[in-house]
């Protein structure tokens, strides 16, 4: 138990846990979006960019978490107009995008005087660097997230379950679109600390999609996501600790062990439910006849 | 009759194929229209001009006297199954609430009101799914779904109900009750139904209109093999599927 003795007694410790549970708010909440509309590659693609802004602002002396939320809502922006023209393109731009905001990001940080050690931090997180400062963005983001997914739920719900019927009835397809991209940014942003923007997809994905295969609404999944993951980071960090493994990596690890073991059960699970209808309907059959 | 919906050489072109060719319709208040035609006719395109989805290459499109996308709101509209996953986490319930949101039924921030609710139990109990409103949609039948998207449509209170191939995924004995529940929606509002199977819906609906690119047929009284086969270009025996009849003057 040396683990919650030193969080006890360790303050960055505490700071390290309060940002893994802020991060699977919002994590949590626009994960289940990005699970159940299967954007997961547009995401993938705004984490990624978001190393170029990092960069620029690194370079720059400013912040390179602003640096993230700046690029980050940009590229949603980008992303968000390049798959609503419906071109047969759009994997190969947001490809683009994915590779080229990376090689801007590591051009400014190689050309930044001085020990480059932030490089790893921004893709594999850094999570017992946490500031109270950061801990204050994370939270500000989260509520910027929750809020908005709180107005309008019903609306991100229409036009991700059924684009056209959403348009028929006048929602703003374009613009809720654009709108739940840019939270997915925002969300993004909030775990780069936590487990670095190479790893964010998995944080964001992995236990919305182990909700999904559980619950059966979105609201639901969000919750059971966001409670998935505050023990996926919790775990993760408690895990790291005595063996001194970089705590990032092992959140993610422990977050993709619980998904395939929950795949193979509810495969399973799932094949004997179909098992007993089909003997249900046989035996009604032979019943009825 | 008040027209309720006008084409007037209505001609729609993509990617420099004709799709549809100078189509001239008026459907009245109150008529159940059946459109009929092989596959890539044209029908579904036809329906999305209708939505104003799509917009007519030449021709003019009026839905109450006014464009169709002002008349939206006053149109339920029930698609194909493929416009959406069918694993995709939603009750019952909560997809047919969505069809209160737009057209001012409901508020547009936070949560549904009791009016809403009760306006979507009212839907689902008229629709015959009020039984299965608590499942998640991928359980249900074929029919059952079908149900619960027509139930989607009516919560809005449509008084133009538009479904495209309604009993494409659904068995003979389901065919048979959705018409029923469709020749009773009827008395309220006006029914364009997209179908290709001819010589079912003529037992169903006042009027057929046979499209394959433009207006082949247009008529009132029952559909004879000559008729299918100029619309399907080749001779087609009508099957009597000996459903009862249930044609209404027009």
């Amino acid at each position: 138990m040396d683990f919650f003795d030193a969080v006890a007694s360790q303050e960055f410790l505490r700071y390290a846990l309060v940002a893994g549970i802020l991060a699977s708010i919002g994590c949590g909440v626009i994960g289940s979006f990005v699970v159940v509309k299967r954007i997961g590659y547009l995401a993938g693609g705004i984490a990624h960019a978001v190393l170029g802004g990092m960069g620029i602002a690194y370079f720059l002396g400013r912040d390179p978490i602003l640096g993230a939320l700046v690029a980050a809502l940009i590229a949603a922006v980008i992303v968000g107009w390049i798959s609503r023209q419906g071109q047969q393109h759009v994997d190969t731009i947001i490809s683009a995008l994915w590779a080229v905001g990376m090689a801007i990001g590591i051009l400014f940080i190689s050309k930044t005087p001085g020990y480059n050690v932030d490089l790893l931090s921004f893709l594999f997180g850094n999570i017992l660097m946490v500031a109270p400062s950061d801990l204050w963005l994370i939270g500000m983001l989260d509520v910027i997230v929750v809020a908005a997914v709180f107005l309008f739920y019903r609306q991100f719900l229409a036009v991700t379950f059924d684009e056209e019927f959403a348009l028929l009835r006048g929602i703003p397809v374009g613009f809720f679109d654009l709108l739940l991209l840019a939270m997915v940014a925002i969300t993004v942003v909030t775990v780069i600390r936590v487990v670095g923007l190479i790893l964010v997809i998995a944080l964001l994905t992995l236990p919305a999609a182990i909700a999904g295969q559980y619950v059966g609404s979105v609201g639901r999944i969000m919750a059971l996501a966001t409670l998935l993951g505050a023990a996926f980071t919790v775990g993760g960090l408690a895990l790291s600790y005595g063996p001194d493994l970089p705590a990032g990596p092992t959140i993610i690890v422990l977050a993709g062990l619980v998904y395939l073991v929950s795949t193979a059960f509810h495969f399973v699970r799932r094949q004997r439910r179909m098992r007993r209808l089909v003997r249900r309907e046989a035996s009604r059959s032979s019943a009825g006849s | 009759m008040t027209a309720v919906i006008e084409l007037n050489e209505v001609s729609f072109t993509y990617t420099g194929q004709l799709v549809l060719e100078d189509i001239d319709l008026t459907v009245g208040d109150g008529e159940f229209l059946g459109l009929v035609g092989p596959n890539a006719s044209g029908k579904s395109t036809l329906l999305k001009v209708i939505l104003g989805l799509l917009r007519p290459t030449r021709g003019r499109v009026r839905v109450f006297g006014r464009p169709p996308s002002e008349s939206r709101k006053a149109i339920g509209y029930v698609p194909q199954f493929a416009t959406f996953r069918r694993d995709f986490p939603i009750s019952v319930t909560d997809m047919v609430l969505l069809g209160r949101l737009g057209g001012g039924a409901t508020r547009n921030l936070g949560g549904y009101r009791a009016a809403d609710r009760r306006a979507a139990a009212e839907a689902m109990a008229e629709a015959q799914v009020f039984d299965v409103r608590t499942r998640p949609i991928g359980t249900l039948s074929g029919g059952q779904l079908q149900r619960a998207l027509v139930a989607r449509a009516l919560v809005s209170n449509p008084r133009l109900l538009i479904l495209d191939e309604p009993t494409a995924n659904i068995d003979v004995m389901a065919e048979e009750d959705i018409f029923g529940l469709f020749r009773r929606l009827n008395e309220r509002m006006t029914i364009v139904v997209v179908s290709h199977d001819v010589g079912f819906i003529t037992k169903y609906v006042h009027r057929v209109a046979c499209l394959n690119r433009t207006l082949v047929c247009h008529q009132t009284g029952a559909i004879t093999g000559e008729v299918i086969e100029q619309l399907y270009g080749m001779p087609v025996r009508l099957i009597d599927h000996g459903h009862q009849s249930g044609v209404h003057p027009g």
